[in-house]
């Protein structure tokens, strides 16, 4: 159970912190460390565990007809990676407190970050692929909504795009990836993939899925050619930089290679597609930092290297090197969040970040420079400082094959990379803080508050201490972590800082001195660089792909829309026509079947025959609106009789209702549309629709017959007999309704709700005002409210609603139920309107619809609700199944509960429709008399 | 019988069509409305056509008409109502904000 909250308190923290956030402007950051804790608080009962070489897993049924399992795993990596995240999570929030300006919005930043940390902590404690593939998205789009967390500047939101697309790009080929390892393994829990390994690389799938899952490591972590994103993601807050683009997320790539390490790894594949990716990475991104500019960029770039390190070192595919990698984990989010903070210090302070203007800054902040200095150091790999350490184990790592053909590229190239290393190191501390005098700073720089420091001290004096006591503090956690990588006993290694005169310390050597000399010699060096530069960024090769597919989805656009709906119509019918015919002439079994048929009867021959004379006079005077309104009506309620004719009296109740309330509205729209339809289509186009009316409905026409002659069984056997016994009602139609099919329902109603309140958004504020007169000039009738009428209609009034409460009491067993019961009341209160005027019922009817409609909403719902824990364990049941109780009373007061629900909506959303419209009218009509009286 | 109601369900399938093809958007609405109601039928008589047997159980009763359509068709009228309460105001709303009620939304010129 720990381990679920400790994924999911940071969720809800986020809207914890955003809540308190407008009680005070600090209250958030305060919020954000408590919850941050009390996570932490969670992790701890299984930490013991995780050092006793146990591996907790805790599983919760998620989706049982695929087999999954929602679940959550600790092993050594996961805690590793969990402490890193809760850890340096709280020396974040203490330090973007400082960091924010009274401008910012602290709730939001906090709810995000608190968000991304619950996703970030969801991936490295799934032992559910897929469920780890949902919290990966979430890191994408937590990034996302940090990034541009000042929503106002163009380049936070364009490089918030860039990331998201990019790291969007990449989840979508992991999902794809994790689809094809699940197949192969059988199982998408981690115990299953990691324990076979060997069935995995023998199957024929192994290289697409690995290539699948590599894209999505590769992305988050920004691998060569991927790691464009990355810098333009520097637009983000600093605090964010240092979390989530050093620190954790860009770790997450490097976190599924080591996951996955004992699953995938250990095939040619694997050693040259991930070192070769991580050996580019490794030296480009180095060599480009060299020259940046930005102080936020230097880092980045030598985030993306040091990454790119990681990466190499499990491609190389040997235990050890496994090891050095999750030691370079460890060391590489301890230094560089420290420098990126120490950078957004220098920002804060001086107001740049440009490194051709900070100059010299020692004098104003020689204890921030000495900070930086430490973290620096060991980024550069000096001995001492915890990077020199696993930057001895991965040179060490390189000589593995140097006995083979090319063997010793792997060293040099090792080598040169230290070597880019030290020359950007030694470039971020002299040039900041040496090298003359601060050229026009935007203010005058000093050393910052005290608790801003405090996150980057704690930090820096890890590095020290890993640096010169590895044994002592790293070795524990270090052992269970690599063994949680490897899945079994970890290789003997020595953490000391001297091994002897050994090759990886002369590398070591050159690449310091190297670097140094580079540095020496950077101006010759960067006018090399502005010869080769830019191309190695990628930007520009990004925004040329982006701009094509823009390009392309215009096009097809283009193609396939005609930007006229009659055109678009056109298409559709004929394209569904030809579907029709083609599917009847492949087949071509005979159009009559063999069912017995029903005798006709006079009766039936001329109610079909009124029905279809209106139905084509519809269409004839359909240009006189008013006209073929009534005849459409007449319409509808021969319809109803055909439903009373076979035997379908609830639908007849409803078609009738239905009808009047739907005429009635057509009626008060047709009030401000013109009232009759110009002559425009040419004597073609006429004749070619009619051509396509008459096929269609020939076609339509053949299809029912076919279907009707031939004898069919029936799948409502189930509800026929199980209506009385199960469902407490002998309307079967009805317990369909309310007791079977009862989610349908609710979903039906929601719709109907939101028909309602999507009208009413349109209507709201509308300025209208009706013509005077109509087309032929004759003034409107201002007689509105004839009185024989008025006085009927509210006589009538309490009859109807007692019928329409009758109609709802005995749905369950005779025709009836909530829906037309719902329309009943609805007829019966329009008439009202009608009648008596819209300022008369309103007075008398102060209820407000929306209330109405959320009401039914609400008592559907939880009808739904009751029954579910009533009949059921909490949270055994899917929706699929979902049962309305069985037996008795109680059965039949959930499902007239839930019947009142409908009646509710129904009412509130119908009266709300034309009620509003009505006020509308009422409005343009009192302006019109206004107007005639001035 | 079944003659009858594939005629009925042919013409009103006909007739919205027709009417859907219009440049004007009242006659679109009407056309939709035909076209709900020739679907509704088509659902129900899916059910193949039965006289005199509503679906509500009794004794001594044992033939039913398919219950299962009926149910559809219940909740499709209603919805089909609201779409086309939506459809009607939305077209109204199109009238007052392009000058014309064209079905393209073309701009008074």
């Amino acid at each position: 159970m720990n381990l679920l909250l400790v994924a999911l308190i940071p969720f809800a923290g986020g809207i914890f912190v955003a809540y308190i956030s407008r009680f005070g402007r600090l209250y958030s950051a305060w919020g954000a460390g408590v919850v941050t804790l009390l996570a932490l608080a969670f992790l701890y009962p299984s930490i013991a565990d995780v050092f006793a070489e146990q591996t907790v897993i805790q599983r919760w049924r998620w989706i049982p007809m695929l087999g999954l399992d929602f679940a959550f795993r600790l092993d050594g990596l996961s805690l590793l990676f969990s402490l890193l995240i809760l850890g340096i999570g709280i020396l974040i929030i203490i330090y973007a407190r400082y960091y924010l300006s009274e401008q910012d919005d602290m709730g939001r930043f906090y709810a995000y970050l608190m968000m991304f940390m619950g996703s970030m902590l969801g991936i490295v404690l799934s032992e559910n692929i897929i469920q780890l593939l949902i919290f990966w998205e979430l890191t994408s789009l937590s990034s996302f909504l940090l990034i541009s967390y000042w929503q106002q500047r163009h380049e936070s939101r364009s490089g918030a795009r860039m990331a998201l697309a990019v790291t969007g790009g990449g989840g979508l080929a992991l999902l794809g990836g994790f689809l094809l390892l699940g197949e192969i393994c059988g199982s998408y829990d981690l115990s299953v993939i990691l324990a076979s390994g060997d069935s995995i690389s023998q199957h024929p799938w192994y290289l697409p899925m690995l290539i699948l899952v590599l894209l999505g490591a590769f992305t988050k972590s920004a691998q060569f050619p991927f790691h464009f994103w990355l810098p333009n993601a520097m637009a983000a807050p600093t605090p964010v930089s240092a979390y989530l683009h050093s620190a954790t997320m860009v770790k997450a790539g490097v976190f599924l290679l080591a996951r996955l390490y004992p699953a995938l790894s250990g095939t040619p594949e694997w050693f040259w597609l991930v070192s070769m990716t991580g050996l580019a990475t490794l030296l480009i991104a180095a060599y480009i930092a060299m020259f940046e500019h930005d102080l936020k960029g230097l880092l980045a770039y030598s985030t993306i290297s040091h990454l790119g390190l990681i990466t190499l070192l499990f491609g190389m595919d040997t235990p050890l090197a496994a090891v050095a990698a999750v030691f370079h984990i460890i060391n590489h989010a301890i230094f560089k969040a420290s420098l990126f903070m120490a950078a957004g210090i220098i920002d804060h302070e001086t107001g740049t970040r440009d490194m051709r203007r900070l100059r010299g800054l020692w004098q104003f902040m020689p204890h921030t420079a000495s900070l930086a200095m430490v973290a620096a150091a060991s980024m550069a790999g000096v001995p001492l400082f915890n990077g020199f350490l696993s930057k001895e184990m991965f040179f060490a790592e390189t000589l593995h094959h140097i006995n083979q053909p090319w063997g010793w590229l792997m060293p040099a190239a090792a080598t040169l990379a230290g070597i880019f290393a030290v020359a950007y190191s030694l470039r971020f501390i002299h040039t900041v803080f040496f090298n003359g005098t601060p050229v026009d700073l935007p203010k005058t720089p000093h050393e910052p508050p005290r608790w801003m420091k405090v996150p980057v001290e704690l930090l820096v004096a890890i590095c020290l201490l890993v640096g010169m006591l590895p044994a002592l503090t790293v070795e524990p956690i270090l052992g269970v972590a690599a063994s949680g990588v490897l899945q079994e006993k970890v290789p003997d290694h020595d953490l000391a800082i001297w091994h002897g005169f050994n090759p990886a310390v002369w590398m070591s050597i050159i690449a310091l001195t190297g670097g140094i000399l580079a540095y020496l010699g950077r101006r010759p060096l960067s006018v090399l660089h502005d010869h080769i530069g830019n191309r190695l960024e990628f930007k520009s090769f990004y925004n040329s792909l982006i701009d094509l597919l823009f390009k392309i989805a215009g096009q097809i656009t283009r193609l396939l829309n005609a930007n006229s709906l009659q055109r678009m119509v056109l298409v559709f019918m004929l394209f569904i026509m030809t579907l029709g015919v083609t599917s009847f002439i492949d087949s071509s079994p005979a159009l009559t079947g063999n069912r017995v048929l029903l005798p006709m009867d006079a009766v039936s021959l001329l109610i079909t025959i009124i029905l279809i004379i209106a139905a084509l006079g519809t269409v004839i005077m359909h240009r006189q609106r008013l006209v073929s309104l009534i005849l459409l009506g007449a319409v509808g309620l021969g319809v109803a009789l055909v439903f009373v004719k076979f035997s379908a009296p609830d639908l007849a109740l409803t078609q009738l209702s239905v009808e009047v309330v739907t005429i009635v509205l057509m009626l008060l729209a047709l009030y401000f549309l013109p009232q009759y339809s110009p002559k425009e289509s040419s004597q073609t186009a006429r004749s070619r629709d009619a051509l396509i009316a008459v096929g269609a409905g020939t076609g339509v026409g053949l299809l029912v017959w076919a279907v009707l002659t031939r004898p069919y069984q029936t799948i409502a056997d189930y509800f026929m007999s199980n209506s009385v016994p199960g469902g407490g009602g002998t309307n079967v139609v009805n317990v369909i309704l309310v007791d079977f099919r009862g989610y349908d329902t609710l979903g039906e109603i929601t719709v109907l709700a939101l028909a309602g309140l999507g009208i009413f958004a349109m209507l709201h504020q509308l300025k209208l005002s009706g013509s005077e007169a109509d087309q032929q000039g004759r003034p409107w009738d201002n007689d509105m409210h004839p009185l024989i009428m008025a006085s009927f209609v509210r006589l009538l009034l309490p009859l109807a609603l007692l019928v329409s409460i009758y109609i709802l009491l005995r749905g369950h067993n005779l025709p009836g139920g909530g829906f037309i019961a719902g329309l009943i009341t609805a007829v019966a209160l329009i008439m009202q309107y009608l009648a008596n005027g819209v300022s008369w019922a309103q007075t008398r009817l102060t209820i407000n619809m929306h209330t109405v409609i959320s009401a039914g909403l609400l008592i559907a719902a939880l009808t739904g609700l009751a029954s579910w824990v009533f009949d059921h364990p909490f949270l055994t049941s899917t929706f699929g199944h979902l049962n309305w109780p069985v037996i008795g009373e109680f059965e039949l007061a959930s499902a007239m509960a839930f019947d009142l629900g409908v009646y509710l909506v129904v009412v509130g959303t119908t009266l709300l429709i034309l009620v509003y419209l009505g006020l509308v009218h009422k409005e343009s009509h009192t302006n019109h008399v206004r107007k005639r009286i001035r | 019988m079944e003659a009858l109601v594939s005629i009925l369900i042919g013409t009103l399938t006909g007739c919205g069509v027709y009417l859907i093809l219009r440049n004007r958007t009242f006659p679109v609405v009407l056309g939709l409305t035909f076209l709900s109601y020739a679907v509704n039928l088509f659902l129900l008589v899916m059910g193949r056509l039965t006289i005199g047997k509503p679906p509500i159980i009794a004794e001594n009763i044992t033939e039913y008409a398919d219950p299962l359509p009926q149910a559809l068709v219940l909740t499709a009228i209603v919805i089909s109502f609201a779409m086309t309460a939506f459809v009607i105001v939305l077209s109204l709303k199109a009238y007052l904000e392009m000058g014309n009620d064209h079905v393209d939304g073309k701009h008074k010129s």
